[in-house]
């Protein structure tokens, strides 16, 4: 127990405030979205994560998103386990023609205003893997789509800046 | 040619089949007659042999059927046993009953190319999911990859237990958490589990038909995107078989650029995974902290390589980019604060006896099922199987600053949890040296189109375990057919063995132990 302690106290707060653009960016949008967040979201922001057919390093960098130096819980926003009760939908891949139903159905699960936001330049059309007899290729040919958010990967603060623009909208 | 190798293809020789010289480089090529191709399995496996791949390639436009192809591997030496198999009479012997890992080898061969394994045990489709029309053979020629297939009305037929008690947990392929898709089905008796069957495909992209339309440059990009977090593994081993099948030999320093690629990614990945494993079993403080420090390897790979996966950064015959003196330095400063950093939190696990009770004899992979299964990596390493590419097949410089393989024999959520904890130990070691011995020199070789039916092969140790490539040339300069696995080809099928017996909420802790790709395997 004694070693966590240290532990912890040395490491101290590594969170970040995000890189200089960026910050001035969730400024802008921060403003707007206060309030939005207030009204919509009850302060929180609930998000379904699917992969729809990525390679898994749009994966890797949601995951960078949680850790303690982008830590996405200070601006409200976590992950969820159930489309239930998600205010979003967080979307990577090109869809493959073997998630397209599962993807559908996970959005049709959600509340409205279901918020959708596409990850990656696969989501966006494809990317590297095109569109084929097993990929349908960007995410908006499946469900409507609010914000891309390009990069492959994205990095994390560009996916936290992507999902706030999604909020501010 | 190892002492075993020579003698199995002596003997492969003596019952009538041929040696091809030069037909596969990068590996030993022998032919068989297609009613043999079983009868040699059983030979090689009762010589010692292990299956490393197996995998179809169709061959008309060289004015053949199809060809069907069988990697093995005992020691140092790769041995691609090969049969001609017709056009309209697509059977060939399963080789199932001798290596329980041709299983899903096998299936996906019917499903994609539309061969038919004979006295195989279940040709239920793999990868193709039961909507898919039966005849839709994407690997075939004939098959036009930009077409959409329409939907049929059918039924995928899953094991079933029955019994009083018997009940069944369905599980996705949309899971809870931040993962890939895949779906598994438990069949248990109060909390135990009598059998697990996991069912995948929901991330086939169509990879390897794809990597038949683009160029060898586009290709390269491709590999690197077969698996996101093994980017450099994957790009290395694609440009190894396009090397082996052009005869192209990269300089030593971008070898060696690779090669510190490569144990940056198994660093990297090897701190998100022991911090995941932490994380299912509640403790999430060290998944935190692990993560801070997984978090700096990423900026340093942004840093010094310009991206933090180390994306397209290796090219046929070589690599793309130089790592500055100022770069070396900074690579360097980061091993010494990792290597404290690291330390300081293995303690942490070490004492932690509530960690202990999750992670001890959970998720037992014996090594005799290990063996059977063929499974590669750290898996096998955990589980007593030494196997190591890096150790028996080394490009250089792995061979001259020689890993130090840890291995256990448990085969429990531990074992896999402490082969990664030496391996980051060694890695750590591995990347001061190589980059202390860092050799001047360019970073690229020239690369040309390989002759026209040529196919190399190569294998590279991953993060994960053993990465095999087979690239044939088409008569147009392109590529004719290439086939690629993933460790997790043969590793997902040891979960199914390894979760017997343990409870089901134990199943998220083994899974995660294993870490596996879905679409490394899906492709």
């Amino acid at each position: 127990m004694i070693r966590i302690l240290l532990q912890i106290f040395r490491t101290g707060i590594v969170t970040e405030s995000l890189e200089p653009a960026d910050e001035a960016k969730i400024i802008i949008a921060g403003r707007a979205l206060e309030k939005k967040v207030q009204e919509r979201f009850k302060r929180s922001l609930a998000i379904r994560f699917v992969d729809a057919g990525s390679c898994n390093a749009c994966e890797l960098e949601v995951h960078a998103v949680n850790n303690p130096i982008y830590d996405c819980e200070r601006f409200g926003i976590h992950f969820t386990a159930s489309p239930r009760f998600a205010d979003m939908l967080l979307v990577t891949g090109p869809v493959t023609r073997n998630m397209e139903i599962a993807l559908k159905r996970t959005y049709d699960a959600m509340p409205t205003p279901k918020l959708v936001v596409a990850l990656g330049d696969c989501a966006f059309n494809g990317g590297v893997f095109g569109e084929s007899y097993s990929t349908i290729g960007g995410i908006d040919k499946v469900i409507p789509v609010d914000v891309f958010i390009n990069g492959c990967p994205p990095t994390p603060s560009g996916i936290l800046n992507g999902i706030l623009r999604a909020v501010a909208r | 040619m190892s002492g075993k190798t020579g003698d199995i293809l002596k003997f492969l020789i003596s019952k009538g089949s041929s040696e091809m010289d030069g037909a596969v480089n990068g590996a030993l090529a022998c032919k068989v007659r297609r009613d043999l191709f079983a009868q040699t399995a059983k030979d090689l496996k009762d010589a010692g042999f292990r299956l490393v791949a197996q995998w179809a390639s169709d061959e008309t436009f060289f004015d053949r059927g199809f060809g069907l192809y069988a990697a093995y591997s005992a020691g140092a030496d790769y041995l691609i046993i090969m049969a001609d198999i017709p056009y309209e009479n697509p059977n060939f012997p399963s080789i199932t009953r001798h290596f329980p890992s041709a299983y899903r080898f096998e299936r996906q061969i019917h499903s994609l190319m539309g061969l038919n394994p004979l006295e195989h045990p279940d040709l239920r489709p793999w990868i193709k999911h039961e909507d898919w029309p039966e005849d839709a053979h994407p690997l075939r020629k004939s098959f036009d990859g930009s077409r959409k297939l329409p939907r049929v009305k059918n039924e995928y037929h899953w094991v079933a237990v029955e019994g009083e008690g018997v009940f069944e947990v369905a599980v996705g392929p949309v899971h809870a958490g931040i993962i890939e898709p895949g779906h598994f089905r438990f069949q248990a008796i109060g909390e135990n589990i009598i059998n697990l069957e996991t069912r995948f495909g929901y991330v086939h992209k169509g990879i390897e038909k794809r990597f038949e339309s683009l160029s060898w440059q586009d290709a390269v990009r491709l590999a690197g995107r077969v698996s996101g977090d093994s980017t450099v593994a994957h790009c290395v081993a694609f440009c190894m078989a396009a090397e082996e099948a052009s005869g192209c030999a990269p300089p030593l320093r971008a070898g060696y650029l690779r090669a510190i690629m490569m144990e940056r990614e198994r660093i990297a990945n090897h701190l998100g995974d022991i911090g995941a494993i932490c994380n299912d079993t509640g403790f999430a403080f060290l998944n935190h902290q692990f993560s801070i420090l997984r978090e700096r390897v990423l900026r340093t790979n942004a840093r010094v390589f310009g991206h933090r996966l180390m994306m397209d950064c290796v090219t046929l015959g070589g690599v793309v980019m130089d790592v500055s003196p100022e770069g070396v330095r900074h690579i360097l400063d980061e091993i010494n604060m990792l290597k404290g950093e690291f330390e300081r939190l293995i303690r942490i696990y070490e004492d932690n006896p509530s960690l202990e009770g999750r992670v001890y004899g959970t998720g037992v992979l014996d090594p005799e099922t290990a063996k059977a299964l063929g499974v590669v990596g750290f898996v096998a390493r955990s589980s007593g199987q030494s196997l190591d590419v890096r150790i028996q097949s080394p490009f250089p410089p792995y061979d001259r600053h020689i890993p130090r393989a840890p291995l256990l024999s448990s085969g429990d959520v531990h074992a896999r949890a402490w082969v990664r904890v030496e391996e980051v130990r060694d890695s750590l070691r591995l990347l001061k040296e190589m980059l202390d011995a860092l050799p001047e020199g360019p970073l690229a070789a020239k690369w040309s189109m390989p002759p026209p039916e040529v196919s190399g092969f190569s294998a590279v140790e991953g993060w994960r375990g053993e990465i095999v490539y087979w690239v044939q040339c088409g008569g147009d300069g392109g590529i004719n057919r290439c086939m690629v696995r993933d460790p997790s080809s043969v590793n997902w099928l040891a979960i199914e063995q390894a979760i017997k017996g343990n409870m089901v909420p134990d199943f998220p802790l083994c899974n995660k132990s294993f870490n596996q790709s879905y679409s490394g395997h899906d492709l």
